[in-house]
């Protein structure tokens, strides 16, 4: 079949389209990079474009001779995969009753749950709430309020109710199977796709989180690695053996912009080496939380 | 008689699962402590909440807090900024995750299509502080990229972050940079279920491919883009205030300041509890209306509703 010229238009209208959208968000994070790798003078007076100038190491270097950097991170860490066990067991415990066709109170439970979603008692009676729990500058603070994450419950709930048959319940219910060893036994490993996804929605979760860390933690030692960045980032707040060898104010500007580069770099490095290899799981968790609750 | 044998049968019922609320039991109980919970805490909105008394303790003032806040000089500015700022970003995210998702699924070549998904999707696992710190980067007046550019232009350079009259806009099209591809999933999902047989027969009747796209594939998207919108509305009032807390500073505070980091100000810097809790409160109540109305409107409209 002959194609058409509007066609053959249209096609290279959506090509240019799509490539300047790729430049769009390719060039900025080309530019970080590249910048923390280069002199700061080269940075300042915008000789960097798209490759490093006069490549040097300093700003990577700097940054280790701080401790709180690599604490924040361990912290990080420790959040991190405590608060996601946290948070998938208790979703799942949520999920699993609300996915029976035959639990009684089930809508009520629904209603319940849902209902956060959509109010809640804001940002002073929660702060006031988990000082009267003595919560405060406790990682507790940080990882149990908000541990059952709606959406998440529902798209798990969705996935127990759409690929889990009656029939294995009924078949396993006649086997003596009571609901502990159906869950465990059966649900779970059967289950190990959607358990992916929310690991991986819960553990970026936790990990980009830093307000509840702001108010919560008093402690700098307890500090996870999102509020150091913003101490080093947004405040400038650069630790005096970092800065050692630079006198002049222009350099320090410099060195400080080098230091930022730096470190948004290497705060990043983790996500990036996991990218490829979560990015489908994150797509297939949209299509299942897609699905009308 | 029909009494008994229903509660006969719930009974039955309840016996025969009673693991099932063993189970449920633990988050429940979490949500009930830290979901509900505060929402008990609220009633220090009518009171003078004084922290030595707690929350019984302190006595009652009625709307005191919501008229002061109401006839405060902030009242115009918090509710102008919180509209322009939610609605300009609503607006400016919308077409541009569905043009992407359209574009994306037009793409005939499978390589580069899968290049634009992976590009696009990753700025959206950048954490808010280090959004904000590249925002502040590729802006700052002295190694910035963007003012790099200017000056190849030869003209001066420029604070962006100390000029008010630019905070929408950096905070909007920040957000569509970091968001615009995850966005797009949802719609290139619904593009890939339409009904092949529907292109096919639009082909037979010599349609152009731009003519599918505007007679074939947005209708097919239609309800997805109206739960979209729906959900989005609800939020109306819920500005992302974790960023804008990152990039807010003295200067740009007239046009930055929104309800939500007013709260945060005025409650936990500034320990004005009961104060703070009747804004928060005073927004929320407009949030759910929103959400209720917006989906009755829906409904009637399109047939599409979240319940």
């Amino acid at each position: 079949m002959k194609v058409r010229t509007t066609d053959r238009w249209f096609s290279f209208m959506v090509y240019a389209l799509l490539t300047v959208i790729l430049i769009l968000i390719a060039f900025p994070l080309i530019y970080l990079v590249s910048a923390s790798f280069s002199d700061p003078q080269a940075v300042i007076s915008g000789r960097v474009w798209l490759l490093p100038v006069n490549f040097t190491l300093k700003g990577y270097e700097a940054i280790f001779k701080d401790q709180s950097l690599i604490r924040g991170f361990m912290n990080s860490v420790f959040i991190t995969v405590a608060g996601t066990a946290l948070n998938i067991i208790v979703t799942v415990m949520m999920a699993y009753p609300i996915s029976r066709k035959n639990f009684y109170g089930r809508k009520f439970f629904t209603l319940f749950m849902m209902f956060t979603m959509f109010f809640s008692g804001g940002l002073v009676p929660t702060f006031l709430l988990i000082n009267q729990l003595s919560m405060y500058n406790s990682y507790w603070a940080i990882i149990l309020p908000g541990c059952v994450g709606v959406t998440n419950v529902i798209i798990c709930r969705t996935y127990f109710e759409s690929s889990i048959p009656d029939e294995l319940y009924e078949a396993a219910s006649l086997d003596g199977c009571d609901d502990f060893g159906f869950l465990t036994r059966i649900v779970l490993p059967l289950s190990k796709p959607v358990l992916a996804v929310l690991v991986l929605y819960y553990a970026v979760g936790h990990w980009n989180s830093y307000f509840k860390e702001m108010i919560y933690l008093e402690d700098k030692m307890k500090y996870p690695l999102q509020v150091v960045l913003r101490q080093i980032i947004i405040m400038s707040q650069i630790a005096d053996e970092m800065m050692l060898d630079f006198s002049t104010a222009e350099r320090v500007q410099g060195m400080a912009d080098l230091l930022k580069y730096s470190t948004i770099v290497v705060s990043s490095l983790p996500m990036l080496i996991l990218y490829p290899f979560i990015q489908k799981y994150f797509v297939k968790g949209v299509m299942i939380g897609s699905v009308k609750g | 008689m029909t009494k008994t044998r229903r509660s006969e049968e719930v009974f039955r019922r309840l016996k025969k699962n009673w693991q099932l609320y063993v189970i449920i039991a633990l988050p429940v109980l979490i949500l009930l402590v830290f979901s509900y919970g505060p929402m008990y805490g609220l009633q220090i909105a009518f009171k003078d909440f004084i922290p030595t008394r707690g929350f019984a303790g302190s006595s009652w003032v009625g709307m005191k807090h919501f008229k002061t806040f109401v006839t405060s000089y902030q009242f115009g500015r918090l509710i102008k900024n919180t509209l322009m700022i939610s609605l300009y970003s609503l607006i400016a995210n919308f077409p541009v995750a569905i043009i992407l998702a359209v574009a994306v699924n037009e793409c005939k070549c499978k390589w580069y299509k899968k290049t634009v998904q992976m590009v696009t999707y990753a700025p959206h696992f950048i954490s808010t502080v280090v959004m904000a710190g590249i925002v502040l980067m590729v802006l700052s007046p002295y190694s910035g990229i963007v003012n790099n550019i200017i000056q190849l232009f030869g003209k001066e350079r420029v604070d962006f972050m100390a000029k008010p009259e630019f905070f929408k806009h950096i905070y909007v099209w920040s957000g569509v940079w970091q968001t615009m591809g995850f966005n797009s999933i949802i719609y290139i999902s619904a593009l890939a279920g339409i009904d092949p047989t529907l292109h096919e027969a639009a082909v037979m009747d010599g349609a152009s491919r731009w003519q599918r796209i505007v007679n074939v594939d947005l209708p097919g998207i239609t309800p997805t883009i109206v739960t979209m919108l729906i959900m989005n509305c609800g939020r109306i009032m819920t500005v992302g205030y974790e960023k804008i807390l990152l990039l807010q500073n003295s200067v740009n505070m007239s046009a930055s300041d929104v309800i939500s980091t007013y709260v945060y100000r005025v409650g936990l810097e500034n320990a004005q509890y009961s104060f703070s809790t009747a804004v928060g409160l005073f927004n929320a109540v407009i949030n759910c209306t929103l959400l209720v109305l917006v989906n009755k409107i829906a409904k009637r409209v399109s047939e599409t509703s979240l319940w």
